[in-house]
């Protein structure tokens, strides 16, 4: 069992320090060694007695060394050890310093400046893309030759088809929840059949669409920003661009038109399924029965409460497809970029579905609609 | 370094190894031993299962059939055994895999303070610039990014990891590939220094015929689902075997071993 490692001055001999013992790591690195302080200055370091050593002793041999105020080319030590030695001394010598971090004040505010700048910046990217989604969109339009049929359905299926068991039950779900609410508080007038028309104006002209807009910008605008952030960083973007096709019209238009088309029949979906989850706790709970519900239903909906809901659907449909296209596009090489996109286009698509919405609602109401 | 060990003392001791994707076989009782100090080039072409020797060696992925033994520790025996062996290997991927969120040096620094918890903050921050300089990179390097740096520094960095907590093994997944011929060969210097100054033993996956005539002690072929040969270069390149006449005497080949027989 080799010794421990240890530095000390030579009883017989002042100036010159002796080192001992297993200067590797393992014995070294366990309990934050360092060589006893020695007095004064010392201008011979033997550390042929060291039986092991790695690169850890070896630079703390060097450290000792420089502490003593010798040089640390004047350790005397076995041969074998020589070429660890000098490489520690080629690679501590001339060292630079490191430049010092800023100050965490600094920090705080650059930070609070760059925020505020990249969210105009921001803003008038989106809007750029924007413009160019909807300049795409005319121009192709006419042209049947330059519609990507195969991914368009392809993106049907995968925002559409594939979203719809979750917004159905979602709805569902919420429309219950909506019809109990309102039935505690209609109770107390002796109006539960007032929760029917609650449910109906609730889900024709916001709910249906909004849940549905909230669940597609989660689900998809994800989707899309990990889609084209991975095609990114990979530089297949790139490869296409060289190709000579368009990026744009390869990636974001299918998505664009997928999600211009499934997300108003997944938003009446969800407001079908929203009146069969009132329904049923009308039926089961508050003992309105489904033919008194629907009869109720005819005198409540007219046509404009459900088109002031289905209006919204295109609206989110552009906003989700550009929103999660743009922050893939931004992606920049590393995975890590990826994922902050990714987050990035789930908060922005749905705060900004909320906003949307609100300022609909209240345009809607201010024009009587 | 070592004192009271033979010199026919294998580090890595492999026997029988089979491992399968599905009906795929990739190694069909593949032997293989890389001894103490040397350097073993492992060449085949591609597909031919290097990278899964290296991943089976590391146990990285459990083998089908076979045994493994690293630094006289089985490595397909549970989880001790792997994690002793683990901090005494070093690893360098094929490009870096430093962790994007940190710095080099604090990638630098992951193993020692996984490996060495009580070591003062000090002396790792120390021993990380040391690693790093060592390596050839500037100590400003440290508090870069690994996206921040070229393909060649990030191979560089991910060499001051797999050294970080000094390996007596070390295990290289073609560190020269993607480099300019310039670096390339300031890597091969680099590793022949840094063998000599710490005693390494490695296993090095390469394409590189630079790489191989000029830093390897011996070379090992993977074809056919095991090792066909094994042995110095002047040996292995002399083997019977189709894919090994082509690899050393094609023009490529002949144009390594032409430019390498003048000088050292």
């Amino acid at each position: 069992m080799p010794e421990s490692p240890d530095i000390q001055p030579d009883p017989d001999r002042p100036g010159k320090l002796v080192a001992t013992g297993d200067w590797r790591i393992d014995a070294v690195g366990g309990r934050t060694f360092s060589p006893r302080e020695t007095s004064g200055d010392a201008s011979e370091l033997d550390a042929t007695a060291v039986e092991r050593l790695d690169s850890v002793g070896a630079l703390l041999l060097v450290q000792a060394s420089e502490r003593a105020g010798m040089d640390p080319e004047s350790i005397v030590l076995r041969e074998e050890h020589r070429p660890l030695l000098e490489a520690v001394i080629a690679a501590v010598s001339g060292r630079e310093p490191e430049s010092d971090p800023e100050p965490a004040w600094v920090i705080f505010f650059a930070h609070i400046g760059e925020v505020t700048t990249s969210f105009g910046g921001g803003l008038k990217q989106f809007l750029g893309f924007l413009g160019l989604g909807v300049t795409s969109l005319m121009r192709t339009v006419f042209r049947p030759s330059q519609w990507r049929i195969t991914s368009t359905v392809h993106h049907i299926e995968q925002t559409g088809l594939n979203a719809l068991p979750l917004v159905l039950l979602l709805s569902y779900l919420i429309g219950a929840v909506i019809a109990y609410l309102g039935a505690t508080v209609l109770k107390e007038f002796g109006a539960e059949l007032f929760v029917v028309d609650l449910i109906t104006i609730a889900f024709f002209r916001e709910m249906g669409v909004l849940v549905t807009a909230i669940i597609v910008a989660g689900r998809t605008a994800s989707a899309f920003t990990a889609q084209i952030g991975t095609m990114k960083s990979r530089e297949e973007i790139d490869a296409m661009r060289t190709l000579g096709l368009d990026p744009f019209l390869l990636l974001v238009m299918p998505r664009l038109v997928a999600l211009i088309i499934m997300l108003p029949v997944l938003a009446a979906a969800a407001t079908l399924a929203g009146m069969v989850g009132g329904m049923t706790v009308a039926v089961i709970s508050l003992g309105i029965g489904p033919d008194l519900f629907m009869s109720r239903i005819h005198e409540t909906l007219e046509l404009r409460h459900y088109l002031a809901g289905l209006v919204k659907a295109p609206l989110f449909a552009i906003v989700i497809a550009m929103i999660g296209c743009l922050e893939g596009f931004k992606v920049t090489g590393t995975a890590q970029s990826v994922g902050e996109r990714t987050t990035s286009a789930v908060v922005q698509s749905i705060s900004l579905v909320i906003v949307i919405n609100a300022l609909v609602a209240v345009l809607f109401m201010e024009i009587g609609w | 370094m070592s004192d009271s060990i033979s010199a026919t003392d294998a580090v890595v001791k492999v026997r029988g190894l089979r491992n399968q994707f599905g009906t795929t076989v990739v190694h069909r009782g593949l032997d293989l031993d890389v001894e103490r100090g040397e350097i073993l080039g492992v060449v085949g072409g591609s597909g031919s299962g290097k990278s899964v020797l290296m991943r089976a060696i590391l146990g990285l992925r459990p083998p089908q059939a076979g045994t493994i033994e690293v630094l006289g520790e089985r490595i397909d025996e549970g989880v001790t055994a792997r994690s002793l062996v683990r901090r005494r290997t070093g690893v360098l991927f094929q490009d870096g895999a430093l962790f994007s969120s940190l710095t080099v040096r604090e990638n630098v620094e992951v193993p020692i303070k996984t490996h060495y918890p009580d070591m003062s903050t000090e002396l790792r921050r120390d021993l990380a610039r040391l690693k790093i300089r060592m390596v050839g990179l500037s100590a400003s390097a440290g508090s870069k990014l690994p996206s921040e740096l070229s393909g060649g520094m990030r191979k560089r960095a991910g060499l001051a990891r797999a050294l970080a907590v000094d390996p007596e093994l070390l295990f290289l997944d073609e560190p020269t590939a993607g480099l300019d011929p310039i670096g390339a060969a300031a890597f091969d210097e680099l590793l022949a220094t840094l063998r000599k100054a710490l005693g390494l033993t490695v296993f090095l996956i390469t394409h590189d015929l630079d790489t191989l005539y000029a830093i390897c002690d011996r070379v090992a072929v993977i074809a056919d689902g095991r090792i066909l040969v094994a042995g110095p270069l002047s040996e292995v390149q002399d083997f019977d075997h189709e894919w090994v006449h082509d690899y050393f005497h094609g023009p490529r080949g002949r144009a390594a071993n032409g430019a390498d027989q003048p000088g050292s």
